[in-house]
C-alpha cells in the first residue's frame, strides 16, 4: 500500500504512501452531524471511533506477527525500559499496519496490546489517536488532499476536484473494485508533496498506474528541496555572531 | 460547595462591567487583565486594608503530617498555611478554605490536568497554573481570587461550553450539574461560538449508565475510575482534537459491579443513571441517611424518595466503609422496593389461596397455633435482611415459648457464636489497606462484598500487594494467584508444605479473608482450626495487627451472632411443628414437615411465601429505622425514607403484638426498651458508627477434632446482582443478571 500526500501547493511521499488532502472542514463538519449514518453507509472507520464487525475485520480473526516481524518486535522491545512496555505501542501498531497491508484490523490492534501487556482499549486510543494508522482497509495508493487553511489558499479543493474526476470516485470511498486507488481526506502531517497543481496531480495518479515513483518533495522544477524558486534570497553569506558578546572576556 | 459566595462576588462584578461595555463587545475585560504585572504589584504599593479572617478548609479537610519535617508553608491569597510536602496546589487552596472549581481533578483518582478549569495565578509563574497538577512549592504565593484568575476560568468555561449542548431543560443532571453550577458562578453570561456544536454518537454500557456523549466535557474521569477503581479496562479516550471521545471502540458493555458510581462521577450529564432517567429532579426529592442491607458491608447510602415511592439510592461517604462508593446491587435495587410487595396479613385457606384478613385475625390464628404445639417443636429463623432489633424480639419471644432454636440464615447450624473474632472483619475494611498479603479462603469479594474488593483492589495497586485465593475458578479485577480449590490447599498452607507459606510469613502484614460461605460447610470447625493455624505460623495475629478476617454475606448475620440467634439443635428443621421465618427466604424448606404450620412474616413475596400458611407483612429496610451491624462488626442505623406499604408493620411490633395475643407478653413497648434490652445482650449494638472489636483471639478457641472434608469450595453468591428478596423483585437486577453475568 502507499499513501500520498498532496498539498494545495505541495505533496510528499511517506513510506511509500501517497495521501491527497482538502476540504478537511467540510468533510468534518459533515461526519460529526451524523456520524452513526455516515459510519454505516460509508464504512469508514477513519472517521468514527467505533469498531463495527466485518468480515475481514473482526476481533475472532487470528492475527499474529510475522516470523520475520516477530524478530523485528523483539529489536523493538528492548528500547523501552521493561517496566514501561506500554510505550512501544506506536513503533509495533507502524509494523503491524505495513504487515497487514496498510491497515490496522482489530485482532492487529488486540495482537499488539498482548506484546505490549495493557488492555486492548489502551492500544485503541493510540490508534484512534494517531491519523496515519487505519483502522480499515485502505486501496494500494492511499491518496490524502490536505485541506488546512495554508493549502486551502493555495487551491487544494481545485486540486481535490480534479483528482476526483480523474479518479472518478467520491471523497472518502475507497474503490477498492476496479482499481488500487483509496482515497481520503486528511490535515496536512508534514512531509508532503509541495507545489501541485491540478495537471500535476493528475500526472502523479498517473505514474502509480504506472508503477512508477513520483518525485518527492516540490514538484516545481524551479524549486529545490524547501529553498524558494530561483535560488536563495537571504543568507547568502555565513552568519555574523553576536556583536556583544566578547569571547575573550569569558 | 463554597462556590455560593465566590458566584455572587463574581456576578456582581460582570454585572457592572457589562453595563459600561455591554454596546459594543459581548465578553468583557478591564485594562488590568491585559497586563497581570501591573495588577500584581499594585497591591503592594497601597497601604494594606485589614485581611478578613482565615476560612475553615473547605469540606472539613484535615491536614495530616506523617512526618512533621516536611512540612511546608504557602500564601493562599496572602494567608500563610502549613501543609505536607507533595500536596498539590489545589489541595494547598482547599486547606486555605478556598474551593477552585474543577471538572477532571477528583479526589480519589490520578491527575488528569486536562479541564483547566483550576487554573489560578500563581506569583512569579508567567501563566496561570493548573493547580490540580502543580506540586505546591514552599512559599508559593498563590491567588484565586485575581483578575487574572477569573479571567482564566472565564475563558476555560467558554471553551467548556463551546460544544456542550444546551439541553438543560431536558437533562437528568440539571440541577447537581458541575458544569452548571460552575458556569453560573465563574463563566460569563454569553460566548462568542456561532459555528455548529458537534454532536457524539451515545455508547451503550449496559442496563445502568445511559449515555448522552454529547454533552461529555472530556474530563476522563469515568476512563479514569475504570481502570483504577473498577478494575475493567473497557473505557477509553479515542480521537483526537474537536473529534475525542469516550468510548469502548469495540461493542462492549461495562460489566463491573461498580459501574454505577460513574453516575456520580460524572461532572455533568453524560453519564446518568438509566433506570432514573426522566424520573425526577434532584430538588423534588427528600433525602434520607441510611444503611444499605444488600449486603453484610453496609454501605453509607442516601435514599432519595418523592412520596411514598424511593426514586433513587445514592452514596454517602464514610471513609471507613465504603469511601463513596457503592455497589450496582445497593445503588439499584430500589425498584425491588416496589414490586411483589406484601401489603396485607394472609391466610391460607383451605383451597391452598391466601385470604386478606385483619390482623387481629391472623395473630390469633398464629397464637392460637403456638399454644397447640410442644416448645421443642417451635423453630424461628431470622432473614438476611433482618435488624437487630427485630431479631431480638424473635428470639424473646421463642425463648418465651420455651424453644430455643432459633437463628439467622446463612450462619449454618451450628454457628460459633461465642468466639466473635471468628466471624468478624477483625482487621476492618479500613484496615486492609495496611496489609501486604491478601489469602482468601472460599470467599471471592468480587460478588460477595464489592466495597470490600474494591479496598483490596485499592491496595493491591496502591502497594502491589500480593493476593491468593483459594477456591473454585473465578474472574478478579487484580493480580490473583489461584492456589487451589478445596481444603486441600488450606491443609497443605496450614501445615507449611505449600510455596505460598513462605509469602505469609515473609509478610509485614498478611490478611486472611475467610468467606461466610463456609458456615454452611459441615467441616467448618476444621477448616477454622487450619486457618487459625496459618494465622499462627504467619503470625498474622499480633497486638498491632489483626490479619484474620471472615467476610460475611448478608446485613443480619453480625447483628444475630452477637445477639446469640444459635440453634439448640442443628436438625430442629426436621420435626418442626411452628416455622416462623421473619423474612428467611434462602432456607431449604423441603424438609420442613408437611403438617407443620409456617409463618412468613415478611415484606416481599419471594420463595419462602409458597409454603407459608399465614403470612404477615412488615416493612422493609427503607422504611423502617433499624441496628444493623456489618462485616467489621461496626453498628449503624436505618431510617425511614418511605412510609410502610398497605397494612404493613415494622417487625419488631408483629412480634410483640404477637406476644401479647400468645398470651406472654415481651416487656417492650417502644424501639428504645428494645434496645434497652438489647444492651444487656450485646451492648456494641448500640455504640452507634463504632467497630467494637473482638475481645479474645484464637487462644480461647476450643480443639478441633473434626475432620477436614476433601470437598471443594463453594461459591457462595452464584448471582451478584440477586441475593435476597428485594433484589429477587428488581427488575434492574433482572436485566443486568440477564445482560452482564456470563453464561
Amino acid at each position: 500500500m502507499s499513501v500520498l500526500r498532496i498539498n494545495g501547493g505541495q505533496v510528499g511521499w511517506t513510506r511509500g504512501e501517497t495521501w491527497v488532502d482538502s476540504g478537511f472542514a467540510k468533510a468534518q463538519s459533515k461526519t460529526k452531524l451524523r456520524p452513526n449514518k455516515w459510519a454505516q453507509s460509508m464504512g469508514d472507520e477513519q472517521i468514527t471511533l467505533l469498531h463495527i464487525d466485518g468480515p475481514d475485520n473482526n476481533p475472532d480473526l487470528p492475527w499474529e506477527f510475522s516470523e520475520a516481524n516477530k524478530a523485528k518486535v523483539k529489536g523493538i522491545l528492548p528500547h523501552y525500559p521493561s517496566n514501561y512496555k506500554q510505550s512501544a505501542v506506536i513503533p509495533l501498531l507502524d509494523l503491524a499496519q505495513q504487515q497487514h497491508g496498510g491497515w490496522l484490523p482489530v485482532s492487529a490492534m488486540n495482537a499488539v496490546a498482548k506484546v505490549v501487556g495493557v488492555a486492548p482499549i489502551r492500544v485503541y486510543e493510540v490508534a484512534t489517536f494517531y491519523s496515519m494508522f487505519n483502522r480499515s482497509k485502505v486501496g494500494k495508493y492511499h491518496l490524502l488532499v490536505c485541506g488546512t487553511t495554508p493549502c486551502m489558499i493555495c487551491g487544494s479543493r481545485e486540486i481535490e476536484g480534479a483528482l476526483l474526476k480523474h479518479l472518478g470516485v467520491e471523497r472518502n470511498v475507497a474503490d477498492y473494485t476496479n482499481g488500487s486507488e483509496g482515497y481520503t481526506y486528511n490535515y496536512y502531517v508534514g512531509f508532503c508533496r509541495e507545489d501541485v497543481t491540478t495537471q500535476r496531480v493528475v500526472e502523479i495518479v498517473e505514474m502509480l498506474r504506472k508503477g512508477e515513483k513520483p518525485p518527492v518533495g516540490t514538484q516545481n522544477p524551479k524549486r529545490i528541496m524547501s529553498g524558494p524558486e530561483g535560488g536563495n534570497t537571504t543568507l547568502l553569506s555565513d552568519p555574523k555572531p553576536p556583536p556583544c558578546r566578547d569571547l575573550d572576556a569569558c | 460547595m463554597g462556590l455560593g459566595l465566590l458566584a455572587s462576588r463574581t456576578l456582581k462584578t460582570s454585572r457592572v462591567l457589562s453595563s459600561q461595555y455591554s454596546r459594543f463587545r459581548p465578553i468583557v475585560t478591564k485594562p488590568g487583565l491585559q497586563s497581570p504585572d501591573a495588577s500584581a504589584a499594585a497591591p503592594a504599593t497601597q497601604p494594606e486594608p485589614t485581611p478578613p479572617p482565615p476560612k475553615k478548609p473547605v469540606g472539613g479537610a484535615r491536614v495530616h503530617f506523617t512526618n512533621p519535617d516536611d512540612a511546608l508553608e504557602v500564601f493562599v491569597d496572602g494567608f500563610p498555611v502549613k501543609i505536607p510536602k507533595g500536596m498539590t496546589v489545589l489541595q494547598a487552596c482547599e486547606i486555605a478554605g478556598v474551593d477552585i472549581p474543577r471538572f477532571c481533578y477528583h479526589s480519589r483518582l490520578s491527575i488528569a490536568g486536562n479541564c483547566r478549569m483550576c487554573l489560578v495565578e500563581v506569583e512569579k509563574s508567567p501563566k496561570p497554573v493548573a493547580s490540580c497538577a502543580m506540586p505546591a512549592l514552599p512559599g508559593m504565593k498563590i491567588k484565586t481570587d485575581t483578575p487574572l484568575a477569573k479571567k482564566a476560568r472565564e475563558g476555560v468555561m467558554e471553551f467548556l461550553l463551546m460544544n456542550h449542548p444546551l439541553d438543560c431543560p431536558i437533562c437528568d443532571q440539571g440541577g447537581e450539574c458541575d458544569l452548571q453550577d460552575q458556569s453560573m458562578a465563574f463563566g460569563s453570561d454569553r460566548g462568542r461560538f456561532t459555528e455548529m456544536k458537534r454532536s457524539v454518537v451515545d455508547k451503550n454500557l449496559g442496563p445502568l449508565v445511559k449515555t448522552v456523549m454529547t454533552r461529555c466535557i472530556q474530563c476522563t474521569r469515568c476512563v479514569r475510575f475504570a481502570t483504577e477503581v473498577a478494575g475493567v479496562q473497557d473505557l477509553g479516550m479515542l480521537g483526537r482534537g474537536s473529534g475525542e471521545e469516550i468510548g469502548t471502540y469495540v461493542e462492549k458493555l461495562m460489566t463491573s459491579e461498580l459501574s454505577g458510581n460513574v453516575i456520580d462521577i460524572c461532572p455533568v450529564g453524560a453519564l446518568t443513571s438509566k433506570p432514573f432517567a426522566f424520573k425526577a429532579r434532584n430538588w423534588e426529592l427528600k433525602g434520607t441517611e441510611t444503611i444499605d442491607v444488600t449486603d453484610a458491608v453496609g454501605s453509607n447510602i442516601r435514599i432519595d424518595s418523592r412520596g411514598p415511592e424511593v426514586m433513587r439510592i445514592l452514596p454517602r461517604l464514610n471513609e471507613d466503609i465504603n469511601e463513596e462508593w457503592i455497589s450496582d446491587k445497593t445503588r439499584f435495587c430500589y425498584d425491588g422496593l416496589k414490586r411483589q410487595r406484601l401489603n396485607d396479613p394472609m391466610i391460607r385457606d383451605a383451597n391452598g389461596r391466601f385470604k386478606a384478613v385483619s390482623w387481629r385475625d391472623a395473630l390469633a390464628v398464629v397464637a392460637e397455633v403456638t399454644l397447640q404445639v410442644k416448645p421443642e417443636e417451635i423453630v424461628g429463623i431470622a432473614g438476611k435482611l433482618s435488624d437487630a432489633e427485630s431479631m431480638m424480639a424473635l428470639k424473646d419471644l421463642l425463648n418465651n415459648m420455651g424453644s430455643n432454636n432459633v437463628w439467622c440464615e446463612g450462619t449454618g447450624t451450628s454457628p460459633n457464636a461465642d468466639l466473635r473474632y471468628r466471624y468478624l472483619m477483625n482487621s476492618s475494611i479500613a484496615g486492609l489497606e495496611k496489609a501486604d498479603v491478601f489469602l482468601l479462603v472460599g470467599t471471592q469479594p468480587r460478588v460477595e462484598a464489592a466495597m470490600v474488593n474494591a479496598r483490596i483492589r485499592k491496595t493491591v495497586r496502591a502497594s502491589n500487594a500480593k493476593v491468593a485465593y483459594i477456591g473454585p475458578p473465578t474472574e478478579f479485577n487484580y493480580d490473583c494467584q489461584h492456589l487451589g480449590t478445596g481444603p486441600q490447599t488450606l491443609i497443605e498452607i496450614a501445615e507449611g508444605r505449600h510455596s505460598f507459606c513462605s509469602a505469609i510469613s515473609n509478610a509485614k502484614n498478611p490478611a486472611i479473608i475467610v468467606g461466610a460461605g463456609l458456615f454452611e460447610r459441615d467441616d467448618k470447625d476444621a477448616i477454622f482450626a487450619a486457618v487459625e493455624a496459618i494465622a499462627k505460623n504467619g503470625n498474622v495475629i499480633r497486638p498491632d495487627w489483626n490479619g484474620f478476617n471472615v467476610l460475611l454475606l448478608n446485613a443480619a448475620q453480625a447483628a444475630a451472632l452477637d445477639l446469640g440467634l444459635v440453634p439448640e439443635s442443628s436438625n430442629s428443621i426436621e420435626s418442626t411443628k411452628f416455622l416462623y421465618l421473619m423474612g428467611a427466604d434462602d432456607v431449604n424448606l423441603d424438609k420442613v414437615p408437611a403438617d407443620a404450620f409456617v409463618v412468613y412474616q415478611g415484606h416481599h413475596g419471594d420463595q419462602s411465601v409458597y409454603r407459608a400458611n399465614v403470612i404477615l407483612p412488615s416493612a422493609a429496610f427503607s422504611e423502617k429505622e433499624g441496628t444493623y451491624e456489618n462485616t467489621e462488626g461496626c453498628s449503624q442505623q436505618t431510617l425511614p425514607a418511605v412510609p410502610t406499604v398497605g397494612d404493613a408493620r415494622d417487625d419488631w411490633k408483629i412480634i410483640r403484638a404477637l406476644s401479647e395475643v400468645a398470651g406472654i407478653r415481651l416487656p417492650y413497648d417502644t424501639l428504645g426498651a428494645i434496645r434497652s434490652r438489647m444492651r444487656t445482650v450485646a451492648p456494641n449494638l448500640l455504640n452507634r458508627d463504632e467497630i467494637e472489636p473482638a475481645a479474645f483471639g484464637p487462644s480461647l478457641s476450643p480443639d478441633c477434632s473434626q475432620k477436614i472434608s476433601s470437598t471443594p469450595f463453594k461459591a457462595a453468591v452464584e448471582n451478584f446482582y440477586m441475593t435476597d428478596s428485594i433484589t429477587r423483585a428488581s427488575k434492574i437486577m433482572a436485566q443486568c443478571s440477564a445482560m452482564l453475568l456470563k453464561k
